[in-house]
């Protein structure tokens, strides 16, 4: 495994620099460009191997192979809920989509984080204040709720790059941005046939 | 104009009254009420009164500082930014020129001058906001030129690609996640494609800009600031390499398009 790790580690960087300056120097532009403000601090302008790979400007030439090994780690490191549940409450989940809030410097951090899923996705159609970064999620329970579909939209929510490396989407599992309840919840509010998602607008 | 400021008033509060998801149709009613009328003409006074305001340690005037095109030029000197200085050796935006010259000029403190550059909601607006919204209006409709002719003016446009492109925090956001495809929004806001030739004249033509929902003319800087905030990094620094980076990256993408700042925004 380790070895494995530092193969992976020696061909990004190969590629990194395919399209950027060496990137301690953009590192160094950053570090002294930005200050620390609250919850935001400056740890959190390094990247990681992800953040590395799907960084590149448009139209640059990838490693596909390194692309296709980065996601297969995803993959692997995906974590299913420990007790076999899928499904939350759809009412709180609701909740879950609809909150922009968290993690950024002016948000209060005792405050549980949101998933922010209309800012980029139509789910209930009696919403109409949705994003389109991503596409409408409106009726996805029709898609049942096989242990293939539950563990395909647990994934997704979990680490999207598992199955779309360098997706636009959050990894809300893999970063810790949502808990596994506020997840199970979302799949609820997505997947339960008495979700909004899930009824017909009037 | 007392009348229209009235009814601008007026607006402002029904504004602030409906949920703040208003959809483009209300801004086109405050448009038309407001027609010409965008309350940064105030600013812009204050802006050219502060300019001829002799200030700090010097007790001089701004009239001396070189904004590219000669001491005192102001006329079309917006649209060269951001460019190289001899003087400094470095690439600068407005808003660290202006700093230069109130240090260097005026002799006034570095640290109080940078403290804070950008007014918070319910504050009047700060000398930095005025001075850019004035200059930036002495180019209105002049055509967007940022120089390019200097190695170092190049390199900051590829850094800007860079930093544009450049995913992290616990997000994995970068300005590309919101800012690369056409026609795409976030709730309702409509997000400009700030890597083609007209989303990125658009935006870049239009600040800095009067912010009706915060009552306050908001410069690029802190567009910027706000959507690294959004992005879920720490606080960009006005005039970093960072932030004159990703303006460069702007205003050569928007070259030939218009300046038409300042703006009104929702
Ligand atoms: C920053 C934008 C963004 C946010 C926020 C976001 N998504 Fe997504 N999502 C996308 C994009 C883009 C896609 C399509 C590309 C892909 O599949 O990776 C997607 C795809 C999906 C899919 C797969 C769709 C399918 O047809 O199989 C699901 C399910 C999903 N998102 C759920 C959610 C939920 C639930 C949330 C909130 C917890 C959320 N997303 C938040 C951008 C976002
Ligand atoms: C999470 C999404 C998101 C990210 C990431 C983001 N922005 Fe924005 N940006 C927005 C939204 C939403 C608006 C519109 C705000 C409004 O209407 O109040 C906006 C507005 C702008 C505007 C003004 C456009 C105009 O025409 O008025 C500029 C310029 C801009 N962003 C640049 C950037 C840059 C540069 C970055 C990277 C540092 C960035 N944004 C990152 C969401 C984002």
């Amino acid at each position: 495994m380790k070895a494995l790790v530092t193969g992976i580690t020696i061909s990004l960087t190969a590629s990194v620099t395919a399209w950027t300056m060496a990137s301690g120097e953009i590192e160094a532009v950053l570090q002294n460009s930005f200050v620390a403000k609250n919850q935001a601090t400056m740890d959190r302008l390094q990247r990681d191997a992800v953040q590395s790979a799907c960084s590149a400007p448009r139209g640059m030439p990838l490693d596909n192979d390194m692309l296709a090994s980065l996601r297969a780690e995803r993959l692997d490191a995906v974590v299913l809920p420990a007790d076999g549940e899928y499904l939350g409450d759809w009412q709180r989940g609701a909740e879950v989509a609809g909150n922009g809030r968290g993690l950024q410097s002016s948000d209060d951090p005792t405050q549980p984080n949101g998933g922010n899923c209309y800012a980029c996705h139509q789910l209930a159609p009696v919403e109409v204040a949705y994003g389109t970064l991503g596409p409408s999620l409106t009726g996805y329970g029709a898609r049942g709720q096989s242990v293939a579909m539950l563990q395909y939209t647990w994934t997704k929510l979990w680490d999207t790059h598992a199955y779309n490396l360098c997706s636009h989407m959050p990894r809300f599992g893999a970063q810790g941005i949502l808990t596994e309840q506020q997840l199970k919840d979302v799949m609820a509010y997505l997947l339960d046939p008495a979700s909004p998602v899930n009824q017909a607008a009037e | 104009m007392k009348r229209h400021h009235l009814g601008f008033a007026f607006f402002t509060a029904w504004l602030c009254s409906v949920p703040l998801a208003a959809d483009n149709g209300v801004f086109d009613q405050y448009r038309d009420l407001m027609g010409d009328d965008n309350p940064a003409v105030f600013v812009i006074d204050e802006g050219e009164e502060l300019w001829f305001t002799p200030q700090g340690p010097e007790s001089a005037t701004l009239e001396a500082c070189d904004l590219g095109l000669g001491p005192g030029v102001t006329a079309g000197i917006y649209v060269r930014f951001p460019r190289y200085f001899a003087d400094t050796d470095a690439v600068m935006d407005l808003e660290s020129r202006l700093v230069h010259c109130m240090t260097t000029i005026q002799g006034r403190d570095l640290e109080a001058v940078t403290a804070k550059p950008y007014s918070l909601r319910g504050d009047f607006g700060t000398e930095m906001e005025a001075l850019v919204t004035w200059l930036a209006a002495e180019s209105e409709g002049a055509t967007i030129a940022p120089e390019q002719t200097h190695a170092a003016e190049r390199a900051m446009y590829t850094l800007g690609e860079e930093i544009f492109f450049y995913r992290a925090g616990p997000h994995d956001f970068s300005c590309a996640t919101c800012h690369e495809q056409s026609d795409m929004r976030i709730r309702l806001q409509a997000l400009p494609d700030l890597t083609s030739h007209t989303g990125a004249a658009d935006a870049w033509g239009s600040w800095p800009a009067y912010r009706i929902s915060q009552g306050l003319v908001r410069t690029m800087g802190w567009r910027l600031r706000d959507c690294f905030r959004q992005q879920r990094w720490p606080e960009l620094r006005m005039g970093s390499e960072a932030s004159i980076a990703l303006q460069t990256y702007m205003a050569v993408n928007a070259a030939g398009g218009t300046m038409t700042a300042p703006g009104l925004k929702r």
